[in-house]
């Protein structure tokens, strides 16, 4: 029997969006070469066709936008030292993204005889020992890889200081130009369902499936975000539909690793219209051979024996043995 | 060129939304706008959104966005990965094109499930800035410092607040728009810019982007009674109404502006909404709308719009 929505909560849910490695990215030449000089040690820049000197370099004039060759005499070694053009200090430094792990400065910095800036960090310990036109050197890694934190962090340059040597490395012998880096995201997140998904959650946990329609219709959709989505309207009103149902349309996985959840291959996916429902729901078909599965065959859920208010309650789906359903049935479906 | 105008806006925002998601919280904003535009939902030419996955961290939230729409029989639907005034100025292209009369234009998303500020490092360079994870604020007080000439520590309250929130308007065109509003607010000039995105590169004293898109959409051919900046720092302002060339005539931010509520992906459009309501009530007869995307000021948009 239908009832009216009650106000359903679950506790959030921590979410972490990480590319496993990293994503891998081609650098170009021209970034490439800029990044192998960081390896080597040195700051390279690019003179442009009006004279000014672009540091970092880029693969096209940022005013014209005229192509920026990757060879030629326009590249030119600036710094290494440079001056503070403006910054902003970071008293609480986030853990595992910036490069330093006690309080620095992000700066604006342009490097000796080149006429733009680059981001980069100021290691010098408190606010008031930076200032605007202030005097920097490159802090150089022992370990360099050819990436932008090559440079740990730029550091104050006393007057008649002389700038520090990147420490010499010995780079293996057949040592290639820089092509690629690595790019290392991780987010996290704090998601909370929402009332419709939460109360459809939560009666996966006491072995239903919960579905809603809006006050003025009879289509009903099982695991509803909150609206009937030909209408927008809001599906206010609650219905438990059958775990029993009608496989739509199905697909024989071959691809090994698809998720850490997945059956080994092959399996079977499918669109299952729930019986008492209008829309379908994605299932694990098991209990029958891959090539045994058929569009129209009844199936019924195969419950944990555990439940829990999440997609682990129901396990797979497996056939009922009923006739199947005819083509009618599920058309508008595929 | 056809003469467009703004003829609903909605709006809903909120520190942090714990009990609905994306979807739910949408729902009530579109009914909202749909009925006050009087446009029956099935006779929308085109409809135009503006989200960000990163917000949610999965994949397509315009197309669960689109669950709040109602998208069957199938609408002609488009989506733009910025804050939902790109997708506004989308809409008034299509209507310009003749094809349709009619728009309706949402954004949405929840900034407070994840950490907004680090998110929006990811639409930074990514080789030489993105690595280095400047978080919006870092980036905003790099600018803060190039304006005022000394180093920047911006306090809390000159940040935008997390907000979770969403926001619609309905675009019609001529007679359509004359039906669908007692007093439509009339898109009479709009235009957007965008600047390098190196850091080092541009003048972050200035926003010439924005200077540029104002002379584009024809601030200055009259006076501005209400402007709506979308500036998310306190020292964006400043920067922004000079490049504009509002003067002291001008109400600046009445509704608060982003300081006050800054959902990420509609704040923009709001901004337009929040002149348009203006105008539509009578409160104001030509107003100047901002909206940006990326950081320090990137790419700017200027509307102008007027009630006769």
């Amino acid at each position: 029997m239908p009832s009216n929505a009650s106000a359903a909560t679950l506790p959030p849910h921590h979410h972490v969006l990480e590319y496993p490695g990293g994503y891998t990215r081609s650098t170009g030449p021209v970034i490439g070469r800029f990044l192998t000089g960081l390896r080597d040690g040195r700051i390279e820049a690019v003179r442009l066709a009006d004279g000014r000197v672009l540091c970092p370099p880029t693969e096209y004039d940022p005013t014209t936008s005229a192509a920026v060759a990757p060879e030629g005499d326009h590249w030119v070694t600036v710094g290494p030292c440079g001056r503070v053009q403006a910054f902003t200090w970071v008293a609480e430094p986030r853990a595992g993204k910036h490069p330093l792990t006690k309080p620095f400065a992000f700066a604006l910095i342009r490097p000796d005889t080149a006429d733009t800036a680059m981001l980069h960090v100021i290691d010098c310990g408190t606010p008031d020992a930076i200032e605007i036109g202030m005097r920097v050197t490159p802090r150089w890694r022992a370990e360099r890889i050819g990436h932008i934190t090559d440079i740990e962090a730029w550091v104050p340059l006393g007057d008649g200081e002389e700038p520090t040597n990147a420490p010499l490395r010995i780079p293996p012998v057949d040592e290639q130009p820089v092509t690629g880096i690595v790019s290392e995201v991780r987010l996290e997140y704090t998601i909370n369902a929402g009332e419709s998904t939460a109360r459809y959650l939560l009666g996966l946990g006491e072995g239903k499936i919960i579905g809603g329609r809006a006050v003025d219709s009879t289509d009903v959709y099982a695991a509803s975000r909150g609206t009937d989505p030909i209408t927008g309207q809001p599906t206010e009103v609650e219905v438990e539909v059958q775990d029993t149902g009608v496989i739509a349309t199905f697909c024989v996985v071959n691809v090994p690793g698809l998720s850490p959840l997945a059956p080994e291959i092959p399996y079977v996916s499918a669109q299952i219209l729930l019986d008492g429902a209008d829309n379908t729901f994605f299932g694990l078909i098991r209990g029958i051979g891959v090539d045994d599965v058929r569009m129209g065959m009844r199936v019924k859920a195969k419950w944990a024996d555990e439940l829990h208010a999440d997609h682990t309650a129901i396990e797979w789906w497996e056939p009922t043995g009923e006739p199947d359903a005819a083509y009618e049935h599920y058309k508008d479906y595929l | 060129m056809r003469d467009v105008a703004v003829v609903s806006y909605a709006s809903s925002t909120t520190p942090k939304d714990d009990i609905h998601n994306e979807v739910e919280m949408l729902g009530p904003v579109l009914r909202e706008v749909m009925a006050g535009s009087g446009i029956a939902r099935g006779d929308i030419g085109f409809v135009c959104s503006g989200s960000l996955d990163y917000l949610q961290g999965g994949p397509f939230a315009f197309v669960m966005g689109l669950d709040a729409v109602g998208a069957w029989p199938p609408i002609r639907e488009s989506h733009v990965e910025m804050d939902a005034a790109w997708a506004l100025y989308e809409a008034w292209v299509a209507i310009q094109t003749g094809e349709v009369d009619t728009a309706l234009v949402y954004g949405f998303g929840k900034s407070s499930l994840g950490d907004v500020h680090e998110i929006m490092t990811l639409q930074t360079d990514p080789y030489y800035v993105a690595p280095l994870w400047p978080s919006m604020v870092d980036m905003a007080g790099l600018q803060a410092s190039a304006a005022t000439g000394a180093g920047a520590l911006i306090a809390a309250d000159d940040i935008f607040p997390i907000t979770d929130g969403s926001a619609a308007i309905v675009l019609a065109a001529d007679d359509v728009a004359r039906k669908a509003s007692k007093r439509p607010a009339w898109i009479r000039g709009i235009e957007h810019r965008i600047e390098c995105h190196g850091l080092g590169v541009r003048d972050l004293t200035i926003s010439e982007s924005t200077r540029m898109a104002a002379e584009a959409a024809r601030v200055g051919d009259g006076p501005v009674d209400v402007a709506e900046l979308h500036a998310q720092f306190r020292h964006e302002e400043a920067i922004l109404a000079e490049a504009i060339g509002l003067d002291g005539h001008t109400t600046i931010n009445p509704s608060g502006g982003p300081l006050a509520a800054n959902p990420i992906m509609s704040a923009g459009l709001m901004r337009i909404g929040e002149v348009a309501k203006r105008i539509s009530a009578g409160e104001a007869n030509r107003g100047v709308a901002h909206a940006t995307s990326g950081p320090c000021l990137q790419q700017n948009m200027v509307v102008v719009l007027e009630g006769n």
